[in-house]
């Protein structure tokens, strides 16, 4: 790693706007001044590493992690979510841990502040946590997550959707976002989704239905790439400031 | 025309929303027994070397309200400047943290050792601080800022010296309030507000 340069710049208007007015949580918890552009340093180029030690083996089976019991496996439409991390540079990004959590196949969450009233799965936890392999590959199996509302304008709801946390090898790296399904109509009427400007990089998070991963009589599938800031790598990178 | 430039552009980020925990504290949002324990838990373990220290704070909204449902991760280099992983580094320092602002009060605790200065490529030394990644409902894009410490010498600092309004350097800065105890709140927006960085 030690020929590696610092990280590319972010291209922020590839991103989310921080505010807007629409998704209204945003117009309070956005920076109103510029951030402070730098190039990277070893506190950002650096970043946690995480082991297989750590992991269980139905650590990325969300629809048995929860129950722990294969009679009792999750309601919902069971799909395989797969794609590959890399970076800037089509680089595969191995080893890198990616979490995931969504709601049930009813649009509910397990966490202790959702009181919506579709009710909770039993069986249904919704985090899931896997390490990409040398390719940078990765596959969840879950259930679909249901569309649900929430409020913000007088009648919001989210599409349905997984949200992902990616950690690359660099502090700077550090990344989460959400998995959209491809055809719900939900997608173009969600302000979240809205924040992003451009409509090629809001495409970006419509995952496809991926026939050649789903399984006959078992589970569809998904496929989702993510790309992380890569680091730049040419023979100029270590000089000495100055030169 | 001109050959195509064959680079990748980075996946946009989208908010955590307000059920990050769920993904990255599960215990914090009552689930139990999915994984062993949280990711993250302590950015130390037993014997690590360095000034022990605390650092606690409040992420607060534009209005001044402390978000509730805020996700907190830090990374750092151990007491003498190496990050986990680089030769030497103490063994004992794994150099990242999870934390969450209380659901009640909105407070975030961070206990860990002091780093030490950190190199810049090509020379020169950072000021110690820890790096912290702030995510959230309403927050589009995860906040990277620093904590830098009161009782030591930020005045070579590389970052803080671009900071052009030095009456915002305070915003960086975790103030002491006692021995090994310091206070570090973030403000998202307005009057004191925390410098956000692009890095």
């Amino acid at each position: 790693m030690s020929d590696l340069g610092p990280l590319v710049p972010r291209r922020r208007d590839m991103h989310p706007v921080p505010y807007d007015p629409d998704y209204k949580t945003s117009v309070t918890r956005s920076p109103n001044w510029p951030l402070l552009s730098m190039e990277s340093t070893p506190s950002e180029e650096t970043g946690p590493r995480f082991g297989h030690s750590m992991l269980g083996p139905l650590d990325n089976n969300l629809i048995l992690n929860y129950s722990r019991d294969p009679e009792k496996p999750a309601v919902g439409e069971r799909i395989l979510m797969h794609g590959r991390v890399l970076d800037d540079f089509a680089r595969p990004v191995p080893n890198t841990l990616v979490e995931i959590w969504q709601a049930n196949a009813g649009g509910r969450y397990r966490h202790i502040k959702d009181s919506y009233f579709a009710p909770l799965d039993p069986n249904f936890g919704g985090c899931g946590r896997t390490l990409t392999d040398d390719q940078g590959r990765y596959q969840f199996l879950t259930i679909r997550p249901g569309a649900y509302p929430w409020p913000n304008r007088a009648n919001d709801w989210r599409p349905m959707h997984i949200h992902i946390s990616v950690f690359g090898h660099s502090f700077g790296q550090r990344l989460i976002t959400q998995m959209y399904f491809q055809g719900d109509p939900l997608i173009d009427r969600c302000p979240i989704a809205a924040t992003i400007k451009d409509r090629g990089q809001l495409d970006r998070l419509v995952a496809p239905l991926d026939m050649s991963m789903a399984r006959p009589l078992d589970f569809l599938a998904y496929k989702f790439d993510i790309v992380l800031r890569g680091r730049r790598q040419t023979m100029f990178e270590n000089k000495l400031e100055g030169m | 025309m001109t050959q195509p430039l064959d680079t990748l552009i980075e996946t946009p980020s989208q908010t955590g929303g307000p059920y990050v925990h769920i993904g990255c504290i599960p215990t914090f949002a009552g689930i139990e027994g999915v994984y062993p324990q949280d990711l993250g838990l302590s950015p130390i373990t037993d014997g690590a070397k360095g000034p022990l220290v605390t650092i606690t704070g409040q992420v607060i909204d534009g209005t001044g309200w402390a978000l509730r449902d805020a996700l907190l991760e830090s990374w750092q280099a151990d007491a003498a400047g190496k990050f986990p992983g680089q030769q030497g580094a103490d063994p004992n320092v794994t150099g990242f943290c999870r934390f969450a602002a209380d659901k009640d009060s909105g407070e975030f605790t961070l206990r860990t050792v002091k780093p030490g200065p950190v190199p810049m490529r090509g020379g020169g030394l950072q000021a110690p601080h820890i790096s912290l990644w702030i995510a959230a409902r309403g927050i589009n894009i995860g906040l990277h800022t620093r904590v830098y410490f009161e009782d030591e010498d930020n005045s070579t600092d590389p970052l803080l010296a671009r900071i052009e309004q030095k009456n915002r350097l305070p915003s960086l800065i975790a103030g002491k309030t006692g021995e090994g105890e310091y206070r570090f709140d973030i403000r998202l927006q307005g009057e004191g507000e925390t410098v956000f960085l692009d890095i």
